[in-house]
């Protein structure tokens, strides 16, 4: 019996092709600064060979692509599933190395295990910022591994296809509606009566804030107010937190670095939860739509919250009572954490105010190991994993849009309850919205909760089976963080731990919930579904 | 004055009617059997033809006509009549729109469409049931001299203070004056001794704020300010603009339309507004939802059946005021005697806007009273007007019985008009003048 496929694959993957070959001009940085630091250029220049020679052939398949609305689920779904893909090539030619080419310069390297590579590629483009890499070093890893591992998330954030679409001539008639897939939030906002142009302004001021983040930042080692943000940390670190990704060259995340430097990401990371929408709007001279945005507002006030009811609890002394044997922090980083911030307002304010930022835009940085916090401030972060950044924003999660809808929706239940004839429209900032796209939310908010709780079952039956051991905490935490592209969790998968722990079907299953998550779910889950491919 | 109407339909014959007896109408309709009914029910000459072409206009003789009322049903029609009109004669032009998008562009820029006035029916039709429901007591209120200014007519009831109490004791408000009364259809120039006696329409004119204290006197209980339970009937254009303006002024009134997609509609147009999908004619409904509580209930559905039906049900379930829209002016007052406490006639109020540019002189702004038993006008007053620099009382001799000056505007500030008050040039006045010496004291003024 012959199935008749209704799916136009082959345009697909050619789209698919178009956007692998181009993969190689961003390759070209970490082997850059390979060159600069004098280190092997090898694994970057088979990748791009690798990465343009794949994406020649497949453009082969189909040298007039036609993109309808099922061919670019599929090429969504499938260009982020391939650039992790490629992505991971680099750090297996470190550990590897090239035979007989090249020999490998960190054999030890922890992503000499494919499926780590895989991991630590994907968590990168869908900016999680969840590691396997187990000694986060430049003694384990060249600095241009690490720069390429903190790129992908920069280019994971604004989105790849987004980025083609700002490229690409030939995505400009589907690019409305492949944007709409891979970008984050419930429609997009068409800037411009083109598409093309769209893409370009959001990429524009994602570039225009990421690169004032790293003259900011660097500044601080220039002045002398912090020695430790140098050039290259600035770089790393303005790379992964305007696409709320997370990685960090230094094994204590943020911690490493100073006060200063902690307050100056902070408004970073609020920035990269907004809808860069509307930073267009404010450059084009309309800065009243900032302060008009419902969304804008009601993100301020949820990050407001969770950040005065962390200050209040850190404030008041909400730490461990002891540390746990075998955790990510000792008695003596308890008791120095709790000296410095319990009564103190400053660093009260900040650490939950920095905490509370990192979670809810999903960026995963972490200014201390909030493991160390107490079960009051640990369980308010949690309920921060759900909440997610703005529409349009480089945020993963929920969406605060969702939140704000499904909120407005259940109030409205509770006035048509009373008043059963009452016709009262879901408005936005005053806009009406669509019953159907209210409907599309429900979906969207039911189906990510039920992943969620799936994905959680199906760790606690794996660590079973391995014997290894996890508390509630933890298989909850991370399953959330997975699927939100939030990066650290609880507990051995907190912010100065890892995730290398976990068995090989653990990974692909994150790898699975990182995938989903970055691309809001539907685009994934359609292509499981019989009636996509049939009829 | 030659007028020349296109649209003999319901509001173009209203109109005909009207301005029939003063000047010389050419009706324009391209339905011959409409053209030949109003040539012999109406002194006016019929033309059958399409209004926005040349050769039709003229036939009517557009090259000496002074005016063109587009009073079509279609608002594109209308604009393309004036367009027409303005590029072949220099004649004034008013059309009649019902969509409020035209009149907004027509009031951004006062050229546009070739429109020289333009009314918009359901807009009107709203802004003075709005009005009404400011004035709870009110048959009838029209703002003047840029709403300094309000004249309104009230009706006495038996328990009212005021019945059987004479003007002077009636009035102890300062800016307010009591200007006529109308008895059994007739229009009566009240003087100090007059006595209100129950039935009597008062007719007054005043700043906003002593009009309104007059309606708490006149009707204690209905006192305005508390009818703030809104309640309109039928989502209609009408219905729209009224929950609109009555958004604009701080009320949350309630909507009742029957179609499911039109009620989701309006509630999106009108986020104050708590708009309810069901019929306004099932009584479980009215008495869940509470409406017999409400303070006001509009009707606006689309037949005049319906909003009596509604108007009684509410008046039944314990309303204190029923608002009703009756297309068909003549059963306004039928209306009136069965229940509905104020019958609003969209065609007639359009009727009345338009007729003010009927007017010779510098009237500015008219109101009609009972129909057209009497105006109330609006003037600048000139160098050459027969109130400039003299007190009222010596002018006043000047003047014909069945006139009185109400209010006085000066740059933006209310003058209660007393006998020795020196009319200055440039001053608004609000004179209410018997039907009958109208064009005399239009001349004069």
């Amino acid at each position: 019996m012959s199935v008749t496929l209704r799916v136009d694959t082959r345009a697909s993957l050619s789209l698919v092709g178009s956007v692998l070959k181009y993969l190689a001009v961003p390759l070209c940085i970490p082997l850059v600064v390979a060159l600069y630091y004098g280190e092997t250029v090898v694994p970057f220049l088979a990748t791009m060979a690798l990465t343009v020679a794949v994406g020649i052939a497949l453009e082969r398949l189909d040298p007039d692509p036609d993109l309808r609305a099922r061919e670019g689920f599929l090429m969504v779904a499938l260009t982020w599933l391939s650039v992790a893909l490629v992505g991971a090539v680099p750090y297996l030619i470190e550990a590897h190395g090239l035979p007989p080419i090249a020999a490998a310069t960190h054999p030890e390297s922890t992503l000499a295990n494919p499926a780590n590579a895989l991991f630590e590629a994907m968590s990168g483009f869908t900016t999680t910022g969840a590691t396997v890499l187990g000694d986060i070093s430049f003694e384990s890893h060249t600095r241009s591994i690490m720069l390429w591992r903190q790129l992908t998330q920069w280019l994971g954030g604004m989105g790849i296809v987004v980025l083609a679409v700002a490229i690409l001539p030939e995505l400009s008639v589907g690019g409305a509606q492949l944007m709409d897939a891979e970008a984050p939030g419930p429609g997009i906002e068409k800037l411009t009566p083109r598409i093309a142009e769209t893409a370009r302004a959001l990429w524009g001021a994602y570039l225009g804030i990421t690169l004032l983040e790293i003259i900011l930042l660097y500044s601080l080692s220039v002045t002398g107010i912090d020695p430790a943000m140098t050039l290259y940390n600035a770089v790393a670190h303005g790379l992964t937190t305007m696409p709320t990704g997370g990685f960090s060259p230094e094994s204590r995340s943020i911690e490493a670095f100073s006060a200063a430097a902690q307050w100056i990401i902070i408004p970073f990371m609020i920035a990269a939860g907004t809808n860069f929408a509307l930073f267009w709007h404010v450059l084009s001279g309309e800065p009243k739509r900032l302060v008009r945005d419902a969304e804008f507002k009601f993100y301020l006030g949820v990050l407001g919250t969770f950040t005065a009811l962390l200050a209040a609890v850190l404030f008041t002394g909400g730490f461990a009572a002891t540390a746990p044997a075998g955790g990510t922090y000792d008695a003596a980083y308890l008791e120095s954490l709790s000296t410095a911030i319990a009564g103190q307002a400053e660093p009260a304010i900040r650490h939950a105010l920095f905490q509370a930022a990192a979670i809810v835009t999903t960026t995963g940085y972490a200014s201390l190991d909030f493991n160390a916090w107490g079960p009051a401030a640990k369980g308010i972060l949690l309920f921060g994993i759900f909440v997610g950044g703005s529409a349009g924003s480089t945020g993963g999660a929920v969406k605060i849009v969702r939140w704000y809808v499904i909120l407005k929706a259940v109030r409205r239940e509770l006035f048509t309850t009373a008043h059963p004839e009452a016709v009262r429209p879901i408005r936005l900032g005053g806009n009406p919205i669509d019953e159907r796209a209210l409907r599309g939310i429900y979906a969207f908010t039911f189906l990510y909760l039920a992943i969620f709780v799936l994905a959680a079952v199906l760790f606690f039956l794996d660590a079973q089976r391995v014997g290894l051991s996890v508390s509630v905490l933890e298989v909850v935490s991370t399953s959330a963080t997975a699927i939100g592209n939030v990066g650290p969790a609880f507990g051995q998968f907190g912010p100065m731990g890892g995730y290398l722990s976990l068995s090989e079907p653990s990974k692909l299953l994150f790898v699975f919930l990182m995938w989903t998550g970055r691309l809001e779910i539907f685009p994934v889950l359609v292509l499981l579904m019989p009636e996509y491919w049939q009829r | 004055m030659r007028v020349v109407i296109v649209g003999a339909g319901q509001v173009g014959s209203s109109i005909a009617a009207d301005l029939a007896g003063t000047h010389e109408v050419t009706v324009i309709d391209c339905d011959p059997e409409r053209v030949e009914e109003l040539n012999y029910s109406l002194d006016v000459l019929g033309v059958t033809g399409d209004g926005t072409s040349v050769s039709t206009l003229e036939e009517a003789g557009i090259e000496d006509v002074d005016m063109v009322i587009a009073s079509t049903d279609n608002d594109e029609t209308n604009i393309v009549v004036c367009s027409t009109v303005k590029a072949i004669s220099e004649a004034f032009t008013i059309a009649r729109v019902k969509n409020t998008e035209y009149l907004r562009t027509w009031e951004r820029s006062k050229r546009a469409f070739g429109v020289d006035f333009m009314v918009c029916t359901n807009l009107l039709a709203a802004e003075s049931i709005v009005r009404m429901i400011g004035l709870p007591a009110a048959r009838d209120v029209d703002p003047f001299a840029g709403g300094q200014v309000q004249m309104a007519e009230f009706e006495v009831d038996a328990d009212s203070p005021v019945a059987d109490q004479s003007v002077a004791e009636a009035d102890r408000f300062d800016s307010l004056t009591f200007v006529a009364i109308l008895r059994n259809g007739c229009v009566e120039i009240v003087r100090g001794d007059t006595v209100i006696k129950p039935q009597d329409r008062v007719v007054v004119i005043g700043s906003p704020g002593s009009v309104q204290e007059f309606a708490r006197s006149v009707a204690p209980e209905e006192s305005p300010g508390t009818a703030e339970e809104v309640v309109i009937v039928g989502g209609s254009e009408i219905g729209y603009h009224v929950a609109r303006l009555l958004e604009d002024r701080d009320f949350q009134p309630r909507l009742v339309e029957r179609d499911g997609d039109r009620a989701r509609d309006l509630a999106e147009r009108l986020p104050k507004t708590v708009v309810m999908e069901s019929d306004a004619t099932d009584i479980e409904f009215l008495e869940r939802e509470h409406i017999g509580d409400a303070d006001v209930v509009v009707s606006t559905l689309d037949s005049d059946e319906k909003n009596l039906l509604v108007s009684l049900l509410a008046e039944r379930m314990g309303v204190e005021r029923t608002i009703a829209i009756i297309d068909t002016a003549e059963y306004v007052d039928l209306f009136e005697t069965v229940g509905v406490d104020v019958g609003v006639s969209p065609r007639g109020v359009v009727a009345e806007e338009i007729s003010r540019f009927t007017q010779e002189g510098d009237a500015e702004n008219v109101a009609l009273i009972e129909s057209d038993k009497a105006e109330v006008l609006e003037i600048e007053v000139d160098a050459e007007s027969i109130l400039a620099g003299r007190p009222i009382q010596e002018s006043a001799g000047d003047l014909p019985d069945g006139v009185v000056i109400g209010a006085i505007t000066r740059e933006r500030e209310f003058i209660t008009p007393r006998g020795d008050t020196v009319v200055e040039i440039g001053d608004h006045v609000v004179v209410f003048a018997d039907i009958d010496v109208v064009d005399e004291v239009t001349a004069r003024l």
